[in-house]
């Protein structure tokens, strides 16, 4: 029983094991899909593309620089967010500054979806280490 | 420009964070559903709650 689970661990610890890890921070949900679970991969890209998009619609300032430590943050926060962070600084999507009550709502939409990016990124390589079963 | 109420900024907040939370906190497709239930409860509920306390402070 023990040799099994330990052929199992090996077999699912083959390969580089940070390409969830890596690709789940670039794209929303890829880690997960990487790792064949479709479904949860879909839910997560879904849910995190659409906070990180309600947040844009509320003209929510995407940080580009840090003046003090909650600036520092803030930007951490949207870093994590991957590609859809440096797309949006492409297109020069969102506000340069909060000018109305729902762009404060935006702004945390943003930070937030990074962050919840980077959960479902370490997720991702927890599946693909075997660290978490299923 | 999307302007939602703030209610409705807090719905949508609790449901997409649920949604990650449940995921990526549980091992079974039930467990996960249960969690993101709770999470979005207290998200919303704790919302309520602290509405209606600041509306009794302020008054």
């Amino acid at each position: 029983m023990a040799a099994t689970q330990n052929t199992a661990l090996k077999g699912t610890q083959q390969g580089f094991v940070y390409l969830p890890l890596i690709l789940g921070w670039l794209v929303p949900g890829a880690g997960h899909f990487l790792v064949r679970k479709w479904g949860r991969g879909a839910l997560l890209a879904v849910s995190i593309l659409s906070m990180y998009a309600l947040g844009l619609a509320m003209q929510g300032k995407v940080y580009t620089s840090a003046h003090d430590i909650l600036d520092i943050l803030q930007l951490a926060g949207d870093l994590c967010s991957g590609l859809l962070y440096f797309v949006s600084r492409m297109l020069g999507l969102g506000a340069d500054s909060v000018q109305v009550t729902t762009a404060d709502y935006g702004t945390r939409f943003i930070v937030v979806a990074g962050l919840l990016n980077v959960i479902a990124a370490v997720d991702a390589h927890n599946l693909r280490t075997g660290r978490k079963p299923s | 420009m999307f302007s939602p109420s703030h209610f409705t900024a807090v719905v949508l907040f609790a449901l997409f964070a649920s949604v990650v939370f449940g995921i990526t906190m549980r091992d079974t497709p039930a467990r996960m559903v249960r969690y993101g239930a709770y999470c979005f409860a207290l998200f919303v509920g704790s919302a309520i709650v602290l509405s209606w306390a600041m509306y009794f402070i302020a008054r």
